[in-house]
């Protein structure tokens, strides 16, 4: 049987590659390698996975190069000719072992630009009396579901090259969340969430290289909601008024 | 204080945005200026009967100082920032410095050609 030449990181920052052969099989993920590995070859490998079906985002690695989804990204579509798989864990972030990568930094970033609903009419979280009437072809409620079906997969932060440089940068996940939020019309946190996403650490460091929509497992597209807020942002400080409207 | 900086930040990001576009059309006058200036020989002569005493080129290289001065600075700080990971308020004004500083050169040439 045709084997698979898997090269997988192990340790913490500090570590290396441990080679392993695993059967290449026709219909095969790279989470269904990693996971042979962990059951059949090495238990003591760490990695992370919850649902298998691309909802949950925790599985996500760097392969070959590459931030990817690994439960549904068929090893025929990565792996080299010679069937050759180099997993790492996730770029961008602290290493916790083996293929885990420490989300926390990331997470931290979405409470940062206040990626969170405040609702306009309840802000002591009493339920509204009445339901608020959002258009569905509204351009706002348009731009809002277009980034809505992020899962927190951070293979964004991984691919983006401004959270290499500069580690305050909120990154396209949290920036493209806030964005979200801005369009909301039931939501009551515009000013203060345009605030938090501001200047160098928020959306106007970006160079809009578009690494993270190029990469995004769900065609999301951050590049484009962060241009969103520079765009909102831009008439924002030139006029001020609608900034806490 | 956090928030301010930001605001700060989103600022000189608006500033660079505005010279960008300012920039854009003063450099085609300035070359569509030079093209035009050289043809025949360029004199001192010349360039003074056409900038001395007119308010309208003196406001134009003015301008274009100004925006040279602040976008390049403004760039300088934000490659400064990610590739030395110098950043900071009090940087920022040395460049806000800077970029004044370059302008008032070029304002200086310019009104040495109006007056």
């Amino acid at each position: 049987m045709k084997q698979l030449k898997v090269s997988v990181w192990r340790g913490e920052e500090a570590g290396c590659f441990a080679r392993y052969d695993v059967p290449a099989r026709d219909n095969q993920t790279v989470l269904d390698v990693v996971t042979h590995i962990q059951r059949e070859l090495d238990p003591s490998l760490a990695y992370r996975f919850a649902c298998r079906v691309g909802m949950c985002g925790s599985c996500a690695m760097t392969v070959n190069g590459r931030a990817r989804w690994t439960c549904r990204t068929h090893v025929r579509k990565v792996a080299g000719a010679d069937g050759a798989l180099e997993l790492r864990p996730l770029a961008n972030l602290p290493v916790i072992r083996d293929l885990v990568a420490d989300l926390a930094p990331f997470f931290d970033k979405w409470q940062r630009a206040q990626g969170f609903f405040k609702p306009k009419d309840a802000p002591n979280g009493a339920v509204p009396d009445e339901f608020a009437v959002v258009a569905p072809g509204s351009e706002a409620r348009r731009e809002a579901d277009a980034g809505i079906e992020c899962i927190g997969c951070a293979v964004c932060y991984a691919s983006c090259d401004v959270v290499a440089w500069n580690q305050d940068y909120l990154g396209p996940a949290a920036l493209n969340r806030a964005w979200t939020l801005v369009n909301d019309a039931r939501d009551g946190a515009r000013g203060e969430r345009l605030d938090a996403v501001a200047g160098d650490a928020g959306c106007h460091s970006c160079h809009s290289t578009r690494s993270c929509t190029e990469r995004c497992p769900k065609q999301i597209d951050p590049s484009g909601a962060i241009a969103g807020l520079k765009r909102t942002l831009f008439w924002d400080s030139l006029f001020g008024g609608k900034r806490h409207g | 204080m956090a928030d301010r900086a930001a605001r700060g930040q989103a600022h000189l990001w608006v500033v660079q945005r505005i010279t960008a576009m300012i920039l854009a059309l003063a450099v085609l006058v300035h070359l569509a200026t030079i093209i035009t200036a050289v043809r025949g020989g360029l004199s001192a002569r010349e360039i003074l009967a056409r900038t001395q005493g007119s308010e309208a080129w003196l406001g134009f290289y003015v301008v274009f100082a100004l925006a040279a001065g602040l976008h390049g600075a403004i760039g300088l700080r934000n490659i400064a920032g990610e590739t030395l990971g110098w950043r900071g308020r009090g940087l920022d004004f040395c460049w806000l410095g800077l970029g004044l500083l370059t302008a008032a050169f070029g304002i200086r040439a310019a009104f040495g050609l109006y007056a």
